[in-house]
């Protein structure tokens, strides 16, 4: 490992605070730089690690970027065909009721093709995790319209802007799951900066520890970026995601539950 | 709870859900479509999650249906869903990640006539879908096609048992017409649920062995095609090993009926009508539709004077029926569409008008 | 008074460049190399090492998990 390291005498295992989680395989990983696929894999490894879940976790991949997410993180895996994730994931945690049950989707697996199967698994109250990355666009396939996709943002699809009065308007469907009775706790998060990857993972673990006690489905929305499908620099996608995906999709906590019984 | 072999009368679609109950089947997932509706409405009252523990579950499609049973099955457990031929073909996308995923399954087709919606009346339209792929890419269901209630029935653990040895879809083709259809059945006694779980199966990783991955993926043109292989592979070998099929009357036959499903029924009457009039014909019924009894037919071929492939379709087995024989002798197909029951009067007429002459 | 001094080690041959950590350094401890790595991007490195604090946070933000952290008082 070729590696630049900074000051030599603190560099000792009794000083480490934070570490690449070994729940990550060594794979690179396949995401364009500073795409925020890669932390978002990370975070729901660290949980995987910190709660122990290693053994438990079974994993849905998309039909998207994320499509190889099963190279990158160490549990047991099954990948979807585009946008079915949801009902897979309700199979498996109705067969393996003990299990801790996942998916991992874009907005285009998650709100275009696969809007039923989510909107039922979660009216269903299935008692899985869905964690939906939105980049308002269709990454994998290299920027086309997603139905996330601001009113006015270009893409390949879209090269006149998205003219809502043809195309539809961006799809809150967070917002829509939120109101229906089967789901439990939906939050929306970021992963571009420490604090907000703090949040996201605060709210994955209260995921977690709800699909724990069954009480239903759990949404976990990270409005992120896509420098590639956005033309733009890592930095100059995260800094447009702030001043025009957030107030289109705000931050913040849909539906919450009352806070964990404390031990 | 022991239940014994017991006689029962039922209808095909009853005797499906009571045997994959019995089959000791984890879960069924499916989605209301007539001639069938009967299998997830005997399910949901039978209410096995008390007693066998197995999961029933009403999904919201046909496609969500079968993503449930892809779920499922790649958790190694006995997984099936029914459907008739428009849900069916909704299924199709599924139905090719779970046979490219090579995991177990049973679905069930009892189909109806279409192209489109066409009709809720019986027909054995879906032979192409089933048998040549219906979804996209190089693959293959086990396709068993029931004649009877009793076979309804019986073929729900046959199914299993070849969809865990090959690790390979299998599809029971069935019609409205055996699906709705009351017969005396015997059901065999109460399977437990198995516990095996097979080593592919994504059930949690445990420190002893490395992460299962259930996909259809592979980007390197290398490694596909060398899955692609693996699968023809694996065809061959159940062309070998699991061709089943029945004969009636075949020993002295001058000509031969070639018929599956509820015109195999019909055919068993007009070979007996055929022979009143003194016309040798025998019956072959294909009960495994993929792999196709080919060897057996092109046997027959050199013996008889002519075939006739009687499906209640434009004529779609028949062109297996016509590779079979490879020219040796004339092959003509017979049958009605639209939801109609060919009668055996009208295929015993068909034969002598095609092939006796006359 | 205790001074708290951290360290980061860039494992630069995964680095993809992407500056989201610098960017995210509340000390301006991390700079891109005018070298580029062999996957050809100009990786992270902590070119001010005195400045870092280890609060982590280009840790944290990294996509791809190069960065580890450590941290003393001293
Ligand atoms: C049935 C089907 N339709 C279309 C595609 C092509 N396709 C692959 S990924 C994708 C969109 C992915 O976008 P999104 O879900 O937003 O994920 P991202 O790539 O942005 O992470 C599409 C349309 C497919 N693989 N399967
Ligand atoms: S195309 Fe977009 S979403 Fe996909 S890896 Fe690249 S930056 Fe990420
Ligand atoms: S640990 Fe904190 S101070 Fe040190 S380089 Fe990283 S972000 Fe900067
Ligand atoms: S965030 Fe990670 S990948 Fe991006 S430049 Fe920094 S160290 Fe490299």
């Amino acid at each position: 490992m070729v590696e630049f390291s900074g000051i030599k005498e603190i560099i000792k295992p009794e000083n480490l605070v934070y570490k690449k989680t070994n729940i990550m395989t060594e794979n690179t990983l396949s995401y364009c730089p500073g795409c925020g696929h890669g932390t978002a894999h990370r975070i729901i490894a660290e949980i995987i690690g910190e709660e122990g879940l290693q053994s438990e976790a079974i994993g849905v991949s998309p039909v998207g970027c994320s499509v190889f997410m099963y190279n990158y993180i160490d549990i047991d895996w099954q990948e979807a065909a585009h946008g079915r994730a949801p009902a897979v994931a309700t199979a498996i945690k109705r067969l393996l009721p003990g299990k801790f049950v996942f998916t991992y989707q874009g907005d285009g697996d998650l709100a275009a093709i696969g809007t039923a199967e989510t909107i039922h698994a979660c009216n269903r109250g299935e008692n899985i995790l869905i964690i939906f990355i939105n980049n308002g666009i269709y990454g994998m396939t290299g920027g086309q319209m997603a139905p996330t996709t601001l009113p006015g943002m270009k893409s390949s699809t879209s090269p006149y802007g998205r003219d809502v009065k043809t195309m539809g308007f961006p799809l809150k469907i967070t917002d829509i799951v939120a109101t229906l009775p089967g789901s439990y706790y939906v939050t929306r998060q970021s992963v571009h900066t420490a604090a907000n990857v703090k949040k996201t993972k605060k709210a994955i673990r209260k995921a977690v520890q709800y699909q724990k006690l069954n009480k239903g489905t759990c949404l976990v929305e990270i409005v992120s970026n896509c420098p590639s499908g956005w033309k733009m620099t890592p930095v100059q996608s995260n800094k447009w995601m702030e001043e025009n995906m957030f107030p289109y999709y705000p931050l913040g906590d849909l539906k919450t539950p009352e806070e964990l019984p404390t031990k | 709870m022991v239940m014994e072999k017991e006689l029962r009368l039922m209808k095909g679609n009853e005797a499906v859900a009571e045997a994959a109950i019995r089959a000791g089947v984890d879960g069924y997932f499916g989605y209301p479509i007539t001639p069938q509706t009967e299998i997830i409405e005997y399910l949901m009252e039978a209410n096995p999650s008390k007693t066998t523990g197995m999961v029933v579950l009403q999904a919201e499609s046909e496609i969500a249906a079968i993503n449930m049973v892809y779920g499922g099955a790649a958790c190694g457990k006995k997984v099936m869903t029914s459907s008739s031929s428009p849900g069916i073909s909704l299924k199709q996308e599924g139905i090719t990640y779970i046979a490219g995923a090579e995991l177990p399954c049973l679905i069930v087709n009892v189909v109806r006539g279409g192209p489109g919606l066409g009709t809720i009346q019986p027909a054995q339209s879906d032979y192409f879908q089933a048998t040549k792929g219906g979804g996209h890419g190089d693959y293959h269901l086990i396709v068993l096609a029931p004649a009877s209630v009793q076979e309804m029935a019986d073929f729900v653990d046959l199914s299993f048992e070849l969809a865990f040895k090959y690790r390979n879809p299998v599809m029971m083709l069935s019609d409205g017409a055996i699906g709705q259809m009351m017969e005396k059945v015997y059901l065999s006694p109460q399977k437990e649920r198995s516990k095996i779980v097979p080593d592919w199966a994504t059930t949690g990783k445990p420190a002893t062995r490395e992460r299962n991955i259930i996909t259809s993926l592979d980007l390197d043109p290398d490694r596909q095609e060398m899955f692609n292989r693996k699968l023809v592979a694996k065809y061959n070998e159940i062309r070998e090993k699991e061709v089943r099929f029945e004969e009636f009357q075949c020993e002295d036959a001058e000509y031969l009926l070639v018929a599956y499903g509820t015109s195999a029924r019909v055919c068993q009457k007009s070979v007996q009508i055929a022979r009143e009039q003194g016309i040798k014909v025998g019956l072959l019924r294909p009960i495994t539709l993929f792999p196709f009894p080919t060897k057996r037919i092109s046997n027959l071929a050199a013996k008889v004077k002519g075939m006739l492939s009687v499906e209640m379709s434009a004529g779609q087995m028949v062109e297996d029926v016509l590779l079979s024989v490879n020219g040796k002798v004339p092959v003509y197909h017979f049958g009605r569409m639209g939801g109609i029951v060919t009668t055996p009067e009208e295929v015993v007429e068909s034969l002598k008008s095609k092939l006796i002459g006359g | 008074m205790a001074k708290i001094r951290g360290s980061i080690v860039v494992n630069i041959e995964k680095c993809k460049g992407c500056e989201v950590c610098m960017v995210t350094c509340p000390t301006g401890t991390i700079a891109m190399a005018k070298e580029v790595n062999g996957k050809g991007y100009n990786y992270a490195f902590p070119a001010n090492p005195d400045l870092c604090i280890g609060c982590a946070n280009c840790a944290m933000v990294c996509p791809d998990g190069v960065i580890t952290v450590y941290k003393t008082k001293i």
